[in-house]
């Protein structure tokens, strides 16, 4: 028996939520009393793995697995929970971890759980809280069949570090080839995407125009932040889709939000209710934003970014 | 093209959500139930197929009889007929294998659905539905094209998108985006009375698994207030030394 936990990385690199999921996998191993197996495509250098408790690493490179068909990689992940024996498969929220979860399950025939925030509360029976109703409120979930896949949510179990000398195995089952190809990729060169940010700066209609965003740009820029946007501002086309935060847009599980001129509907705290620290900069002090925030400054956002701006600059050169 | 865009019945995006029956249940007192609002921008998607292309349009769902009105809604927006699957919503797996059999039986070969589901954000029906299938899929699509049996889709991944290209019969799992807010349709009235006469067939359920069993349901902890800050070196401080965030 075993846990398997899949490390997801970029161009050779683990994301955070590869150490995020490692981590949970370790915790969810020593629950329940067995190992931890990770499996990861196209690393060379897997240290980073075996500081957050990776016992066993299988590392796989298959030419099939160079393809955008999340099929192919759930075949891969299939063939590792046999070899593996592993009951529990856990992988992150990230747009491939939910592009291939899903397929696993279905493949394993397992029960699925995702955004799951915590280790299990019980073992037998196997029951995970989750988030549900977009952030309004937890389900906890039992997990009926003898192999589980879990979801984790980003940015909701935390990082333990646990050091441990790890075996490294060459895995190459066969795999069919992908019936999806990828023409074309775009992607913003340079820029914090609000999936990975710590931080991410979000501006409203109070901005009053697409025009006004070179502040919250520069503001985002001081702090390594992510920008992202409230619907009506998408709508209006002063914003891209891709940053829209809330309900039907982008989840937003960052340590710091900071929204300037978003009024807070409850829509849009759907999205960010995940968020540990959120700071509301708006005019009007009845904003019912003012309630979901940790903090918050009553003041136009043109006179309040400006200045935020100019002191985090001092800020950063003297906590540098 | 046959195109089936599965709908979930869900409670509306301003709902307040809260539980009953020692909180293993959603408190539906008082709710207004929608299209679940990727669906909706999916089934809008739809509705290009079906004019520009001549495609038919299905929408289907799993639930009992108070889902019909929502069924009603999608037909009013332009659906050709419509399917409910009588049974509970459980489970995704469960409503997976009751719509792979609503697909076979009508040999649908572009499966739309939303993402996930605004309630229970489980996010896995589109993807269990092509593997019980064995159709291509892709997931979070942003852009749907079909020309001659070639789907060209934009998917949309963490910090910018993805172009791909794949064949008939696939299941695509798509989300807002996929059309403007602007080319939402809201039901006129010659659709709705329309609407009324567009065949919803009811089918029974099939014996399928039940993986997962939702126990009960919890509310986020109250918070404590909002700490008001005057002046922007406050607010760095507390940023810095109370939360530890920057």
């Amino acid at each position: 028996m075993s846990v398997l936990v899949f490390a997801e990385s970029s161009e050779g690199k683990f994301k955070k939520v590869a150490l995020e999921v490692t981590s949970y996998g370790k915790k969810l191993a020593e629950q329940m009393q067995t190992n931890l197996v990770v499996i990861t495509a196209f690393v060379t250098d897997t240290s980073a793995l075996s500081a957050y408790g990776a016992e066993k690493i299988l590392v796989a490179s298959s030419e099939a697995l160079k393809t955008s068909d999340a099929s192919v990689y759930a075949d891969l992940m299939v063939a590792a929970v046999q070899q593996e024996n592993a009951e529990v498969v856990v992988i992150d929220s990230s747009a491939n971890g939910a592009f291939l979860a899903p397929l696993v399950a279905a493949k394993l025939k397992a029960g699925y759980a995702s955004n799951v925030v915590s280790l299990p509360g019980s073992l037998a029976p196997f029951i995970v809280k989750r988030k549900a109703f977009s952030n309004k409120a937890f389900n906890n979930t039992e997990i009926t069949t003898s192999k589980k896949v879990l979801g984790i949510a980003k940015n909701s179990f935390g990082l333990f570090e646990d050091a441990v000398s790890s075996s490294t195995e060459d895995f190459a089952p066969d795999l069919p080839s992908g019936k999806i190809n990828r023409t074309g990729l775009e992607t913003a060169s340079g820029k914090v995407t609000i999936a990975d940010a710590d931080i991410v700066v979000s501006g409203g209609r109070g901005l009053k125009s697409g025009d006004n965003w070179g502040m919250l740009e520069e503001l985002a820029d001081v702090l390594g932040a992510a920008t992202a946007c409230s619907k009506p501002v998408a709508d209006l086309g002063w914003r891209p889709h891709a940053e829209h935060v809330g309900q039907t847009g982008k989840q937003v599980a960052s340590n710091l939000y900071l929204a300037v001129g978003i009024s807070g509907a409850i829509q849009h705290l759907a999205g960010v209710n995940s968020s540990k620290v959120k700071v509301v900069i708006n005019t009007d002090p009845e904003a019912p934003f003012f309630k979901s925030a940790e903090y918050g400054i009553v003041g136009d956002a043109f006179e309040v970014v400006p200045k935020l701006v100019e002191k985090l600059k001092v800020f950063k050169a003297e906590n540098a | 093209m046959k195109i089936l865009v599965c709908i979930s019945n869900v409670p509306d995006t301003t709902s307040k959500i809260n539980f009953t029956d020692n909180n293993t249940k959603f408190d539906t007192n008082g709710v207004q139930f929608v299209i679940n609002p990727h669906d909706e921008y999916t089934l809008t998607r739809a509705m290009w197929f079906k004019e520009k292309q001549g495609a038919s349009v299905t929408v289907v769902t799993v639930g009992d009889q108070s889902v019909e009105p929502t069924l009603r809604k999608a037909l009013a927006i332009g659906a050709d007929d419509a399917i409910r699957v009588n049974a509970a919503a459980t489970d995704g797996f469960f409503v997976a294998e009751q719509l792979a059999e609503v697909v076979k039986t009508g040999n649908y070969d572009l499966v739309l659905a939303g993402r996930e589901s605004i309630d229970y954000n489980g996010g896995m029906v589109p993807g269990i539905l092509a593997t019980l299938l064995g159709y291509n899929f892709v997931n979070a699509v942003i852009g749907i094209e079909v020309a001659d049996h070639k789907v060209t889709v934009v998917r949309e991944i963490d910090g910018g998108k993805e172009i791909m290209e794949s064949d008939l019969p696939m299941v695509l799992g798509a989300q807002k985006g996929i059309v403007q807010e602007s080319d939402l349709r809201i039901p006129n009235m010659r659709g709705i009375m329309m609407a009324r006469k567009k065949p919803l067939q009811v089918v029974e359920a099939v014996d399928a698994v039940q993986a997962t069993v939702s126990n009960s349901f919890e509310k986020p902890a109250e918070k404590s207030a909002c700490k008001m800050v005057e002046t922007v070196d406050e607010l760095i401080d507390l940023l810095h030394n109370e939360a530890k965030v920057i």
